[in-house]
């Protein structure tokens, strides 16, 4: 598997499909800077120059209909992306009458203009191509060979472009379905477009730069419940990585130990709750451990102790969460935790014997830093996952007990679920978008932490 | 020391059967609670005096005083994962096969560019997909989810590009001198030996589509057009405390099918598991 990477390796498009360099300059006249300036001036011109009149002919159209739209439909568009609408709804009088007129919804000429955006970067980027594929046909030319024959580009796009027709249709999806609805979500971010106020149809939405920011993060009501709920995001997030973490590293040692019996039985019957759907599960934990009737607080009675407020006091909210996702977080830790076990090389254990170590000393020496090593960057990416763990908070107490101090949160909301909330319930959609911003950019800087300090990433190629 | 032994197996057992009791004891609660006479949540005992398959039945009648179309969610639900499934499954892999095999312009740029993306809370976009199908007046329809579900697909592709990357080049290589195309290398050489992933992302695409409610709530506006995840979710909400062992019922019969795949399929789970967790 090592070393079987050659320079010229067939399957490695990038090294091949370059312009080629040096050559032999100017034999033939400078084709190459003619055909590119040609294809500057026009797609297609180039390409005509070059003598690949098909091609040519398909990127002449290419232009026409680009600047066809561009002129009829885009440039509106981003027109209506840069000023979000002049008119407001308004009453107009109709002969005796007055009439409710629409104005320009603000929003919808949002989501067109990034629409036409993205439209328009294609495009250009489609004309960079034509320029530069004029460009290097023409070197080919000025090498003295012929331009390829239409057969010739298919066969070539079939195999140096196969990655690219693989790559097309989800690219396509992620570009319409995630990046465009991103984009769109940061420019809201700098808008009003929030509840009472600035709702479409009925009002304007407006430019404010980074006035959202400023109130999140400055006006009492909004910066309060800001901290209050990012101090318990950071929390929850440790704890919850924590207890999951170590929990399964406990479970799957135990299970592993010397001298138990059935281990694959203790196996299956710990992955239980990992098979069950999550939503499920956490309905049924909020039932269970209801205050009044939930069998929990039930046995507690039972033995003589007081039932606990489980999901209704601010503090046992905030460890009821954190056990219900110990429940749910151990087996996957376990079940990564056996595989890191039996790749521990025996004779480490072994040697250890020898020295006389004691198993807690086996444990710390040798096993610890183990697991350790090998599931870190998973360990951070859990840290990671559980900033943004939407499910537990929401479907076991729904952010809830409220907080008479909090703006549109509850004690247990993390920033994800007050997220939420502020869009769906609340529509201050300005602020949810700040929010998402900021979780972002907790969450990006994690991981970048992460990748420099893992290496697999940078070696990827070496597997090989 | 033998004593000593024994004691620290003992403790261990104990400790096993405890988390082992923890562990399935939600499970064995919402089950009987589904069978047990009239529809409170409170119960006496843990086994109820009365066991009755009434609620199933329930399910699956409709009732004048409540509005619960719960086969038309079931049949919703598994329309939606499938289709998912299918489509998902095929656009992640043919994602991280082209990412892992090829080395193309552009190939770096927009494997950060997935890893950036994921780093946005998933459900930040809620409102502009929203505003899109409603655009496409595509709101309150089956497929409109099929459609985002696995327009998302390809963002999850790193755990099947970890696994391709695992398989040798020398067999495309042979296959090359033997002339054989790349879309022929790709179905007779890669996919057979890929059976263990394509479970892994059709299982999870599966269950996925089938556990999610965040966008199907969004998106599937009519009662009669909800799924499960959706339905349950305001089955709690709303009838929790009169109705409760018909909530019970009905997600005895949603987590069934998952849970069983899951056990069923576990080795996959694991391999894909520890395939995504080793590569970072």
């Amino acid at each position: 598997m090592f070393g079987g990477e050659r320079t010229d390796y067939p399957m490695n498009p990038s090294k091949t499909a370059d312009l080629p360099e040096g050559g032999s300059g100017a034999r033939g006249g400078g084709h190459a800077r003619s055909a590119a300036w040609l294809s500057v001036l026009c797609m297609g011109l180039g390409q005509l120059y070059n003598r690949q009149y098909v091609k040519g002919a398909l990127f002449l159209l290419a232009e026409a209909l680009g600047i066809y739209f561009i002129v009829t439909r885009l440039s509106a568009n981003l027109a209506g992306l840069i000023t979000l609408g002049d008119t407001p709804a308004h009453l107009e009088k109709v002969g005796r009458l007055y009439k409710n007129v629409p104005g320009d919804h603000s929003i919808f000429m949002m989501i067109y203009g990034l629409v036409a955006f993205l439209f328009l970067a294609l495009f250009i980027a489609f004309y960079i191509l034509n320029v530069r594929d004029a460009y290097t046909v023409g070197r080919l030319r000025e090498q003295g060979n012929a331009a390829p024959t239409v057969r010739e580009t298919l066969r070539y796009a079939s195999d140096k472009g196969f990655p690219y027709l693989m790559l097309s249709l989800p690219t396509v999806g992620v570009l319409f379905f995630t990046v465009l609805p991103i984009l769109f979500m940061v420019l809201i971010a700098f808008t009003n477009y929030a509840a009472p106020d600035h709702i479409p149809p009925k009002n304007l939405v407006d430019w404010v730069g980074f006035a959202t920011f400023k109130n999140l993060l400055t006006l009492k009501a909004w910066s309060h419940t800001f901290f209050g709920v990012l101090t318990w995001t950071v929390i929850w997030a440790i704890l919850a990585t924590i207890t999951t973490y170590f929990g399964g590293i406990f479970v799957a040692l135990l299970i592993e130990q010397h001298g138990i019996r059935f281990k694959a039985f203790w196996r299956t019957v710990f992955i239980i709750p990992y098979a069950i759907p999550q939503f499920i599960s956490l309905l049924v934990m909020k039932n269970l451990l209801n205050d009044q009737f939930g069998p929990i607080n039930q046995y507690l009675r039972w033995m003589g102790l007081g039932g606990l407020p489980w999901l209704n006091d601010p503090f046992w909210a905030k460890v009821t969460v954190l056990l219900v996702n110990m429940w749910i977080g151990i087996p996957v830790s376990m079940i990564l935790v056996l595989g890191v076990l039996t790749s521990i090389p025996k004779d480490l254990y072994e040697a250890a014997d020898i020295d006389g170590a004691s198993s807690f000393r086996k444990f710390r020496a040798i096993t610890l830093p183990f697991v350790l090593f090998q599931t870190t960057p998973v360990l951070i990416m859990q840290f990671a996952g559980n900033i943004n763990n939407f499910n537990v908070i929401y479907l076991l107490t729904g952010g809830q007990p409220a907080n008479g101090e909090y703006s549109f949160a509850g004690s247990t909301d993390l920033l994800v679920t007050w997220l939420y909330k502020l869009t769906l319930d609340n529509q201050r959609y300005n602020f949810a978008s700040a929010v998402g911003i900021i979780i972002f950019i907790i969450i990006a800087s994690f991981s970048i932490w992460n990748y420099r300090r893992s290496r697999s990433y940078k070696e990827e190629d070496m597997i090989q | 020391m033998k004593s000593r032994r024994s004691l620290k197996l003992t403790l261990s057992y104990i400790l096993l059967a405890l988390i082992a009791i923890a562990s399935v004891y939600p499970a064995i609660w919402i089950v009987m609670s589904s069978l047990k006479a009239g529809d409170s949540l409170y119960s006496e005992t843990f086994i109820p005096r009365q066991l009755t398959l009434d609620h199933y039945k329930d399910l699956f009648l409709s009732h004048a005083d409540k509005d619960l179309p719960y086969l038309s969610w079931y049949w919703n639900t598994l329309k939606i994962a499938v289709t998912s499934m299918v489509l998902g499954t095929i656009i992640q892999v043919l994602t991280a096969y082209a990412m892992s095999r090829f080395r193309f312009k552009g190939r770096q740029t927009a494997m950060t560019t997935v890893l950036i993306l994921g780093m946005f809370p998933g459900f930040m976009s809620m409102i502009a997909i929203y505003l899109m199908l409603l655009q496409l007046n595509l709101l309150d329809s089956p497929w409109a989810l099929v459609l985002v579900y696995t327009a998302g697909a390809a963002l999850g592709m790193f755990v099947a590009k970890g696994f391709f990357d695992t398989i040798p080049r020398a067999l495309e290589e042979s296959a090359l001198l033997d002339g054989a195309g790349h879309w022929k290398i790709f179905t007779a050489i890669i996919l057979p030996l890929s059976r263990p992933i394509i479970t892994y992302i059709a299982l999870t695409t599966f269950t996925g589509a089938w556990v999610d409610f965040i966008f199907a709530r969004l998106i599937l506006r009519s009662r009669e057009n909800w799924t499960l995840a959706v339905g349950l979710y305001e089955m709690v909400n709303t009838y929790s405390s009169t109705e409760f062992t018909l909530f019970a019922a009905g997600s005895v019969l949603v987590a069934i099918p998952i849970t069983i795949l899951y056990m069923f399929l576990q080795r996959f789970l694991v391999q894909g598991l520890t395939a995504g967790a080793t590569k970072g």
